[in-house]
């Protein structure tokens, strides 16, 4: 175990598990924001279920061991990002082929992980800032009365995160930018997912095809579904 | 009925490693189609000396496709525009007459080049020295059939022992990884029993010098497994991975 991170396949295990562990985190997350979509059809009034969902998760105390391993995640995600794509540069030289580069089907995301990469954190320093702060008090804003809400059985009272959700989606530049954001995800993920598979070294002939295709699908779900969740509060909330 | 055509050929010219490089331009005419590019350039640098001029220094030796000596980067691709065959097998009929064709050695730090279009690959043996070998005593010939290798494996254990080192795999790559390479070497022998022995130790000791050797670090793109003139598949970096993490994990 001593040098493993010295080593390129080390640095590279490390980006592949921080990638997957932030993946299953987006698949939570997804899960809750359809929350957003689902009150109506859950019969709930406008928001309960999502102020519910949100109030478990921000009551949670397992939450308090998450958030920081999700942070530590996407540290060790970008540092490591960083160091491989900064060595990777270096390891390919300066000159360039003055007669281009005309290999055929190479996946473009796969060649541009750090441009994906740099997208997704632009669009995540102003998600951060659009909620998470505002949600934990960091930032001031009209967070109006707390609201009631279903919660498991019971009743419970919090924050109206609806509401925040709601009207910060009524401005067309921030529901473009999460679209923005959210393809440049599903792209990032169409190559990360099988990739990551591949680093950790799961080498089989008959799945590796196949979990290509799972890697799109995963892209189409995450990318997609932050997409229309964005789009659908835009257009008929 | 045999077919030539003439072509312009824009050439690297660097005479010597420090030196600094510039493309010079050629006619050649003439060429039939059924020259390889070899032969192509072997017809420009006659003219060359005829002319007087110092003819083009490119690596080539056996010129069937074996030794992986050849090493030209063609028209935006290693090898140049066939696929699955080296430059000493890519034939003119591939080109089109009137055509200006560019020709490059491979651009990799890590093969840094010696004189136009000769690169230096020593890096590559210096990974294969460092395990890509078997030095166990595995005794004298075994009776036939005496260690049992199922085909499947047999098979890809050849597979992976086609590669011929010439390091297109580098050239295509945007990391400058010799992943492809380094996994071909490791898995033809990790899938075999006289190989297998020694299989952490090489994954270890072979992995080690090629990140000391200054290659880049993997990211998958599958332009080497496009570009390997011997088709060498990129389910041989998965292995090398497992072989090299499980490797680390045991230590
Ligand atoms: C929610 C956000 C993200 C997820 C789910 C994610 C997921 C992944 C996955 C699964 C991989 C494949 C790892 C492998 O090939 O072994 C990957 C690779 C990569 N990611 Fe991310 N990523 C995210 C954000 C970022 C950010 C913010 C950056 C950089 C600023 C970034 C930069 C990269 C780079 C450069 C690679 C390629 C590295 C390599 O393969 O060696 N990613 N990502
Ligand atoms: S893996 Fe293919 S491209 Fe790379 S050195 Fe071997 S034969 Fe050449
Ligand atoms: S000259 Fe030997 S492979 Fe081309």
């Amino acid at each position: 175990m001593s040098n493993l991170l010295t080593a390129s396949i080390g640095r590279k295990l490390l980006m592949s598990v921080s990638g997957l562990f932030l993946i299953l985190f987006l698949f939570v997350h997804l899960i809750l924001n359809s929350f957003l979509l689902l009150d109506g059809v859950m019969g709930f009034q406008e928001g309960q279920f999502f102020n519910a969902g949100v109030h478990f998760m921000g009551t949670n105390p397992l939450i308090k061991v998450i958030e920081p391993m999700l942070a530590l995640g996407f540290l060790i995600h970008i540092i490591y990002s960083l160091i491989l794509t900064f060595q990777n540069m270096k390891a390919r030289g300066s000159q360039s082929y003055a007669s281009g580069k005309k290999t055929s089907g190479v996946e473009w995301a796969s060649e541009n992980m750090l441009v994906l990469g740099i997208a997704i954190v632009s669009f995540l320093a102003i998600h951060i800032f659009n909620f998470y702060m505002k949600m934990k008090g960091h930032i001031e804003w009209e967070a109006g009365p707390l609201v009631k809400f279903p919660f498991f059985g019971t009743e419970a009272e919090g924050e109206n995160a609806y509401a925040l959700v709601h009207e910060t989606f009524k401005i067309l530049p921030i529901v473009l930018l999460y679209i923005v954001g959210s393809v440049a995800l599903a792209f990032h993920l169409a190559h990360g997912f099988w990739s990551s598979f591949q680093t950790i070294g799961w080498n089989n002939t008959k799945w590796m095809p196949r979990m290509r295709v799972i890697s799109n699908v995963v892209a189409i779900i995450l990318g997609g579904g932050f997409t229309v969740i964005a789009a659908a509060q835009y257009l008929f909330f | 009925m045999e077919n030539t055509i003439n072509l312009t050929l824009k050439v690297w010219r660097q005479n010597g490693s420090k030196a600094k490089g510039r493309f010079e331009t050629y006619k050649v005419n003439q060429i039939s189609t059924d020259n390889s590019f070899l032969e192509m350039l072997d017809i420009l640098n006659e003219q060359l000396i005829n002319e007087n001029k110092v003819p083009v220094a490119f690596d080539h030796d056996c010129r069937e496709g074996i030794c992986g000596m050849c090493s030209l980067y063609i028209n935006g691709r290693p090898h140049g525009p066939d696929d699955d065959v080296t430059t000493c097998q890519l034939h003119m009929r591939k080109f089109k007459d009137g055509q200006t064709i560019t020709i490059e050695p491979w651009r990799s730090a890590a093969f840094p080049v010696i004189h136009d279009l000769i690169v230096d690959r020593r890096a590559f043996d210096k990974i294969i020295a460092a395990g890509g070998y078997v030095s166990v005593s595995t005794g004298g010939v075994p009776d036939a059939n005496s260690i049992a290798i199922s085909k499947v494996d047999a098979d890809e254990a050849m597979d992976s022992a086609s590669c011929i080192g010439c390091g297109a795999c580098v050239a295509a790559c945007k990391n400058g990884s010799a992943m492809l390479f380094v996994s071909a070497k490791v898995s033809h022998l990790a899938m075999l029993p006289q190989g297998r022995v020694e299989g952490a130790r090489r994954a270890k000791a072979m992995v080690a010098k090629m990140d000391e050797l200054g290659f880049g670090n993997c990211t998958n793109t599958g332009a080497c497994e496009v570009e390997c003139p011997k088709n060498i598949s990129l389910s041989n970096i998965a292995r090398l991975n497992r072989e090299f993490l499980s490797a680390k994990l045991q230590d």
